[in-house]
């Protein structure tokens, strides 16, 4: 062991839930197969949805366009295998309702659109890397789907320092950027090498949880002549969110109402920085990624390479099925994932894992009265007062909510899993959330 | 002890002169019609005369020198007060009542998940739209209870909201609180009203629900001016609604009420006071 695990470094607040990696962990990444139809939704990414460019009975091949970017904040969609377009129409979504899709029958070669080319990126500029990412449809792919490009383009007057590679993997149960660091640790420096040219970064940080020693070694062993540092940090949730992990690599605090680039700094996800090197150098599109299946109601726990649009049904498939009835069905952690209605909607680029959880394993706690015994507070990473603020939040006190920091919150439920009243903070605050931006587009 | 009393004693007439001085120099003269229109609204502040509060109500009604909106909580009686104190004619306006057109509740009608969030409608129906399958049925997380002034709202135990006709006073708050908009303001004189929201057509609707419209027209048929239809669902004509009645024993899934005939099953009011007090 050649990592000191001494005095890491960390932010204030956050907690420790039961990790649970070890289902999934030493699972080395395999191939799904080809499902028989993919549903690939055109809404997969924080901003507006894209448009369906091709019509039913189209043939297509894999990494052709399906869906073109509508503005700035928004990628295109491409097709993640070769085959007859059946239809574009609405279908189950990850969101809880149906979602404009364009649905692919798969002709089972999976053969590639001819002409897609990789590029040296040592001879392209910063601008056509960034065209590269932006058309390759990159988004963050810890979950939260924020396209890539618009991270990569900071105004001028927002200089940038410092990048962060986030290998952090802090949810729960997930292991497949543990997986990614261990097994494609060359496209995560292919990776690094775009992102720095692109940024005129100084620095250049890779933060992993101490909880993944062989990734930190591994990687520490890849970079030991190159110009990245390899940060172990302390096993609490959420390190891996954008602002906690600022704050304990660097020190910096991202200023209420802020972003990373406010204090010089861009943080990408590790899975994203492989999407960025296939992208770039290869030409791939990204149309699969890695995801863990995994959880108590699931037989065999696995970190699969799936295309977008395969159905949840079709990869708890491929790990041998369910062990009974679903009482929970989760889509990306157990913190900040998505619950899912049912597992006919498909995986999409954000899908970073897919939990399933049985009755036993999913207790229903009656809510209590608030205790005031300030464990939220003590938990909250923000450092705001989630009690506080829920309370307001359910008399529709927005001003209130407002004034007490409710934009602050960065959702990662560490209130809600401390309360011993079982109260619903999070959830409370998130609504606060949505009423004060309503407000403001209101003016 | 002199000492405390005289000086103690002075501070308070010196600063009873200066208030009392400060009170006529500084007098904000306050219409009495106003005060007078404030003392006989009903003061449940609710908005639905669009003014906010009774205050603002009372002040549009004493500075403009016309009743320009009514007063549904306070109805004719209060109406006519105001018109006195006034000197103007009174505003006629058809009382009103909210009726929550739904008897869905969890016995009668699916869920698609098993919602575990804030108990409140608005949050539910961020939750994929819902959690009941119906798109447009009651959630029964109680957030148009919550809302009324009047405590005329009751949720049963099932997950339904039941409005009082006795209490409620048409201000239709509970309208605006609803994400679903299954409460409407129907006239207080109609007492057979068709409980279901849904625009679905009638497979659907069965699959969901036991007692939703299926848009099948037996009410149209049997009482032919008292009824339409659009998009799958019946309404009652309130205008020409004295027919309405003979149809409810026809209806196959039971969504037609009489509210003469008792609340929705589960709801604690009685339909003896199915009418607003007069007065």
């Amino acid at each position: 062991m050649s990592v000191a695990m001494k005095n890491l470094k960390t932010f204030p607040g956050g907690l420790h839930p039961p990790d649970n990696k070890q289902w999934s962990a030493d699972k080395p990444i395999e191939d799904c197969p080809m499902p028989d139809e993919l549903v690939i939704p055109l809404a997969q990414h924080i901003g507006a949805p894209a448009e369906a460019c091709v019509e039913a009975g189209e043939l297509v091949k894999k990494g052709q366009l399906v869906g073109t970017a509508k503005g700035f904040v928004s990628v295109p969609i491409h097709a993640s295998t070769s085959g007859e377009v059946v239809a574009v129409e609405p279908r189950p979504h990850p969101m809880g309702k149906a979602l404009p899709a364009v649905v692919i029958k798969p002709d089972g070669e999976d053969a590639w659109l001819p002409g897609l080319q990789g590029g040296d990126p040592a001879s392209l500029s910063p601008v056509e890397l960034r065209d590269r990412i932006r058309d390759a449809g990159i988004v963050g792919m810890g979950g939260a789907t924020f396209p890539a490009h618009v991270k990569l383009s900071p105004p001028e007057d927002k200089p940038i320092d410092t990048l962060i590679l986030n290998g952090v993997e802090c949810e729960p149960y997930l292991t497949a950027d543990h997986r990614l660091m261990l097994e494609r640790p060359e496209a995560i420096l292919g990776g690094i090498a775009i992102l720095q040219k692109i940024l005129g970064v100084k620095r250049t940080c890779i933060g992993i949880e101490a909880n993944k020693p062989d990734a930190i070694e591994q990687l520490t062993a890849a970079t030991s002549d190159l110009p990245i540092e390899v940060v172990p940090l302390q096993v609490k949730y959420p390190q891996g969110a954008e602002k906690q992990l600022i704050l304990a690599i660097t020190g910096r605090e991202v200023p209420s109402g802020g972003l990373p680039m406010d204090v010089g700094v861009v943080v990408q996800n590790v899975g994203t920085c492989t999407a960025i090197d296939d992208a770039v150098r290869r030409g791939l599109p990204l149309v699969e990624r890695i995801a863990t299946i995994t959880g108590p109601g699931v037989v065999e726990p696995k970190n699969l390479r799936i295309r977008v649009g395969t159905s949840l049904q079709y990869l708890v498939d491929q790990c041998g099925g369910l062990k009974g009835e679903p009482a929970k069905i989760i889509m990306g952690g157990p913190m900040m994932g998505m619950a899912q209605l049912s597992l006919d909607v498909p995986a999409t680029r954000g899908t970073s894992g897919l939990l399933l959880f049985t009755s036993e394993n999913v207790p229903v706690r009656p809510e209590g009265p608030c205790l005031r015994c300030g464990r939220c507070v003590r938990a909250c990473p923000a450092r705001i007062l989630p009690t506080t603020i829920a309370a307001y939040a359910r008399l529709d006190l927005t001003d209130e909510a407002e004034a007490y920091h409710a934009m602050d919150c960065i959702e990662c439920g560490c209130c809600t899993y401390s309360c011993p009243a079982a109260l619903p903070l999070v959830q409370a605050i998130r609504g606060a959330k949505g009423a004060i931006l309503a407000k403001r587009r209101k003016g | 002890m002199l000492a405390a009393i005289l000086s103690l004693g002075g501070i308070g007439l010196a600063a009873a002169v200066a208030l009392g001085f400060a009170a006529k120099k500084f007098a904000v003269e306050v219409d009495p019609r106003e005060q007078a229109i404030l003392e006989v609204l009903p003061n449940a502040n609710c908005g639905a005369c669009g003014f906010p509060g009774c205050s603002g109500y009372a002040k549009m009604v004493a500075t403009s020198d016309k009743i320009a909106a009514a007063c549904p909580p306070g109805g004719a009686v209060v109406m006519e007060k105001i018109a006195n104190i006034m000197g103007l004619a009174p505003v006629e306006a058809e009382p009103m009542v909210a009726v929550v057109l739904c008897q869905g509740d969890d016995g009668k009608a699916r869920q698609k998940y098993h919602y575990l969030g804030v108990h409140d409608c608005v949050a539910a129906q961020k939750v994929a739209d819902g959690p009941k399958t119906c798109p447009s049925g009651c959630l029964g997380l109680g957030t148009c209870a919550r809302v009324c002034p009047f405590d005329a709202i009751e949720m049963t135990p099932d997950g339904l909201a039941v409005i009082s006709r006795a209490r409620c006073t048409g201000c239709g708050k509970c309208v605006s609180s609803c994400p679903r908009s299954v409460i409407g303001m129907k006239p207080l004189d109609a007492t057979v009203h068709v409980l279901c929201n849904s625009h679905d057509k009638g497979g659907l609707v069965r699959k969901y629900c036991d007692i939703g419209c299926i848009g099948c027209m037996i009410c149209k048929k049997t009482a032919p001016t008292a009824y339409e239809i659009e998009n799958f669902l019946a309404s009652v004509v309130y205008e020409n609604h004295g027919d309405a009645e003979v149809a409810i024993e026809k209806c196959p899934t039971k969504c037609i009420r009489n509210f003469m005939d008792g609340y929705p099953e589960g709801s604690s009011f009685s339909a003896p006071t199915c009418m607003r007090e007069a007065g």
